[in-house]
């Protein structure tokens, strides 16, 4: 029983990783940039969260509808003015860039925020249970993983049933012959950034009410993003959600060993998943 | 090399779409257009004909804005546009069918059609029509676009570009790589294309289907134009000569 628990609230921590690696698939799916920033912009979320709920006396829930445009609005300058300059056929400039921009980030928190942890009040709702078959399973853990299972499948909606969907995947296929088509790329691009950090701010303000987060906190998020893009498969966003929660079981279960071993464990999946199926375990994409 | 009279000069009627004024591309150091200059008439059928590298891929990218030149080396009813962006000239109502196809991949049949068409533009064309046109395709909508035999890509890549709804359709080497009874159906639709005084400027190697189908044929040769005249009066000597350039 105890292990099953153990399953259970590793699947829910999957449903957050799945919500970091979601914005990084859908960018990288879109435009072929690596974003080492992503992990500070999920920080950046959520401090922008904390200032929110302080400032205004908002619960970190009701910060989203602020936080939510605001990132989204700051990812399509961010492509617009910033990263567009650096696309092109080398893929090196956007992600030296995307690497400067991450210092940045860390140290603009540092200065504004100070190093110590901070942290997401939301009440009630953090320690809130639901008695299921003699578990106990947490409400806010379940809502995360409920809202990544529909930002998932909203992402999946977009992108194959609408027309920005096709509009991205177009572009993603041949850039220069979506132009012909009157598709503007600059634009398309920081359509999809857009796209990337409003999901980036779900995961900002979920990570911040689960956890304490520091200027320093957004390097290992991008890592756990990357493993679980990568081990679902590229281009695939419901795999993307199956890589979280494959990374997410193998992280609880390590910690239930010892302590010690819950990221080491999830790195040893990623790296066994890695090195058996090296284009992960769904893959999509060419 | 101008064996036969070139007619440059100020003819140009109110009719003009597309005027190129001394058009010189390069591909940074190298230099593929050298001074060219070509007309199109609104409804007019032109072709363009030339060995493998006289530069006709160039001339079609640069009237598409897949390639950005001076603003005043392109001139679109009186409008200079030869400095904007591909999107920017597709909006304007010039569509291309790009040499080799170039479908989207992750794309079906139909979605191909459609993203082709999404710039909205008013005109004669829409889903309906092109399937009327191409009844294969509409049976084979759903799947995806590269799954397609050659021919039927092409299809594809013709009815892409025809669903902007554009006043001129540029088509780059539309039988390069088909079968010749595929080359010839496809033929075979071009009056159906072109009979509601859609302009075209068609590229081809093939200079006999390139004469049958055009009102003026232009020739290139190393960047230049080496012939112009109407298709049906330039003797086939003189083409040789501006084509092969002895």
């Amino acid at each position: 029983m105890d292990w099953i628990n153990t399953t259970l609230q590793g699947t829910l921590l999957g449903g957050l990783y799945a919500l970091f690696a979601a914005g990084l698939s859908l960018i990288f799916g879109v435009m072929r940039l690596v974003n080492i920033a992503h992990g500070d912009l999920i920080v950046l979320a959520a401090y922008l969260a904390l200032t929110t709920t302080v400032m205004l006396g908002a619960s970190p829930v009701m910060a989203l509808l602020i936080v939510v445009p605001l990132m989204a609005g700051l990812g399509y300058l961010l492509q617009r003015l910033v990263l567009n300059r650096t696309m092109g056929e080398d893929i090196l400039p956007p992600l030296l860039v995307t690497f400067g921009l991450s210092v940045i980030l860390q140290n603009l928190l540092l200065t504004g925020y100070s190093a110590d942890p901070q942290k997401l009040q939301a009440g009630a709702l953090e320690t809130a249970s639901l008695p299921v078959g003699g578990l106990s399973v947490g409400v806010l853990p379940l809502i995360v993983f409920v809202v990544a299972v529909l930002t998932i499948a909203a992402l999946q909606w977009m992108f194959y049933r609408t027309a920005l969907g096709r509009a991205f995947r177009a572009t993603s296929d041949r850039q220069d012959i979506a132009q012909l088509m009157g598709l503007h790329r600059a634009h398309i691009f920081g359509l999809a950034m857009a796209l990337s950090l409003a999901v980036t701010a779900l995961a900002g303000v979920f990570l911040g009410i689960r956890t304490s987060f520091d200027p320093a906190a957004g390097g290992a998020r991008l890592i756990f993003g990357f493993e679980a893009v990568i081990i679902g498969g590229l281009g695939n966003l419901w795999g993307t959600l199956a890589g979280g929660v494959i990374l997410g079981v193998a992280q609880t279960l390590g910690a239930k060993i010892n302590p010690g071993f819950q990221v080491l464990a999830g790195h040893i999946v990623f790296l066994v998943i890695l090195a058996v199926r090296p284009r992960g375990l769904f893959p999509r994409m060419d | 090399m101008r064996d036969f009279p070139l007619k440059t000069g100020s003819n140009a009627g109110q009719n003009t779409l597309l005027d190129i004024r001394n058009l010189d591309a390069h591909y940074g150091d190298f230099q593929a257009l050298y001074g060219l200059s070509l007309r199109v008439q609104a409804g007019e059928v032109v072709s363009v004909i030339g060995a493998n590298g006289a530069g006709k891929t160039t001339l079609m990218r640069s009237v598409s804005g897949l390639m950005r030149n001076q603003a005043e080396q392109v001139v679109w009813k009186g409008r200079e546009i030869g400095a904007l962006r591909a999107d920017q000239i597709a909006a304007l109502g010039i569509a291309l069918v790009p040499e080799g196809r170039l479908l989207f991949a992750s794309l079906s049949v139909e979605e191909n059609l459609i993203i082709g068409g999404q710039m909205k533009r008013k005109g004669p064309w829409t889903l309906q029509r092109l399937y009327r046109l191409f009844p294969i395709l509409q049976e084979r909508r759903n799947v995806p676009a590269t799954a397609l035999s050659g021919g039927q890509q092409q299809m594809v890549a013709i009815g892409r570009a025809l669903m902007s709804n554009p006043e001129l359709l540029l088509m780059d080497e539309i039988s390069l790589g088909l079968a010749p009874v595929i080359i010839k159906s496809i033929y075979e639709a071009l009056p159906s294309i072109t009979g509601e005084g859609l302009a075209a400027v068609i590229v081809e190697q093939d200079i006999a289907k390139a004469l049958a189908v055009s009102s003026r044929v232009y020739c290139l040769q190393e960047g230049r134009v080496s012939l112009e005249g109407a298709s049906s009066e330039v003797p086939r000597d003189a083409i040789s000569r501006a084509y092969f350039g002895v």
